[in-house]
């Protein structure tokens, strides 16, 4: 083997390394963004819990009862984290 | 009767805010991964456009139901109309039957429309009330925004742009969770506003 084609191939390797290794942070950032997202709907039912009305129901309306925005947050990132997250980190690490 | 009935218009915005925060979601990992691994699934390639598309529709009963004058209507007309114009534009180009990549000035457009709308129908000033502070923040936001989808028409890979536009979605979203029909803003509200509610 010459060494010039040695070179090359060590290169190659390197690249290539470089490029799973970036590939697989990538897929960690996208699981991760619907636990985030998910971790700030908790945040804010924690700091605003009067926000949850299913928490004390007596005397609120339907519509209080049934809008809910920190679960609505928690629900877009568990939504996100099920249904779309996984393929595109399964799509992303088989990618070249 | 029907106003006792009739969900507040806080919570409309609530219901949209959930869903921008979808799409904040989606198109940032579409820019992390690229246009590449994003598109290896056909049916990834239509969630935005086609949540926008959606969304536009349902902004439609909003104008209707949820509007008292008719600045505020107009504004939530344009909303609804943008949303569908981007929408649909982002799903021909999905589909493969628009080809140009400056389709993607459709959104550009949607900010710029969408952003003078939060302007113009908000008639009181920024500490009048949360809503007031939230519509000129929301309107010179969507208006500073409206330059991702510019760079992204003129380079469709740039993370860098890709990533901008996704962020705006979610500062919409944070936008919108934080608005209440009377609240106020730094400690201000204005005697005008009628008595706040959490």
């Amino acid at each position: 083997m010459s060494a010039d084609f040695a070179h090359r191939l060590r290169r190659h390797e390197d690249e290539v390394a470089a490029a799973a290794r970036s590939h697989a942070l990538r897929a960690r950032i996208v699981l991760a963004l619907g636990p985030a997202t998910m971790l700030g709907g908790v945040i804010w039912a924690v700091v605003q819990p009067w926000r949850l009305t299913l928490l004390h129901p007596h005397g609120q309306g339907v519509w209080w009862l049934v809008v809910e925005p920190p679960l609505y947050v928690i629900l877009v990132g568990l939504v996100f984290r099920l249904v779309i997250a996984p393929g595109v980190a399964e799509d992303l690490e088989d990618a070249p | 009767m029907i106003a006792g009935i009739m969900p507040q218009a806080e919570f409309v915005h609530w219901w949209f805010a959930t869903g921008f925060l979808m799409l904040g979601l989606v198109l940032f990992s579409e820019a992390l991964v690229g246009p590449g691994v994003w598109g290896r699934r056909p049916w990834r390639r239509y969630i935005w456009p086609g949540l926008c598309f959606a969304m536009g529709i349902l902004m439609w009963p909003v104008m209707t139901f949820f509007t008292n004058s008719a600045i505020h209507m107009v504004a939530h007309g344009s909303w609804a109309e943008v949303l569908m114009l981007c929408g649909a534009a982002e799903l021909g180009v999905a589909r493969g039957k628009l080809h140009s990549q400056y389709w993607r000035l459709t959104s550009s457009l949607a900010l710029i429309v969408s952003g003078t709308a939060f302007l113009v129908h908000e008639q009181n000033h920024w500490l009048f009330a949360r809503a007031a502070f939230l519509h000129h923040t929301l309107g010179w936001t969507a208006l500073a925004f409206a330059a991702f989808p510019v760079m992204l028409a003129l380079r469709p890979r740039s993370m860098f742009a890709a990533s901008g536009f996704a962020t705006f979605f979610i500062v919409l979203a944070v936008l919108l969770y934080c608005d209440r029909d009377v609240a106020p803003i730094l400690g201000h509200l204005s005697q005008f506003a009628g008595p706040p509610h959490r």
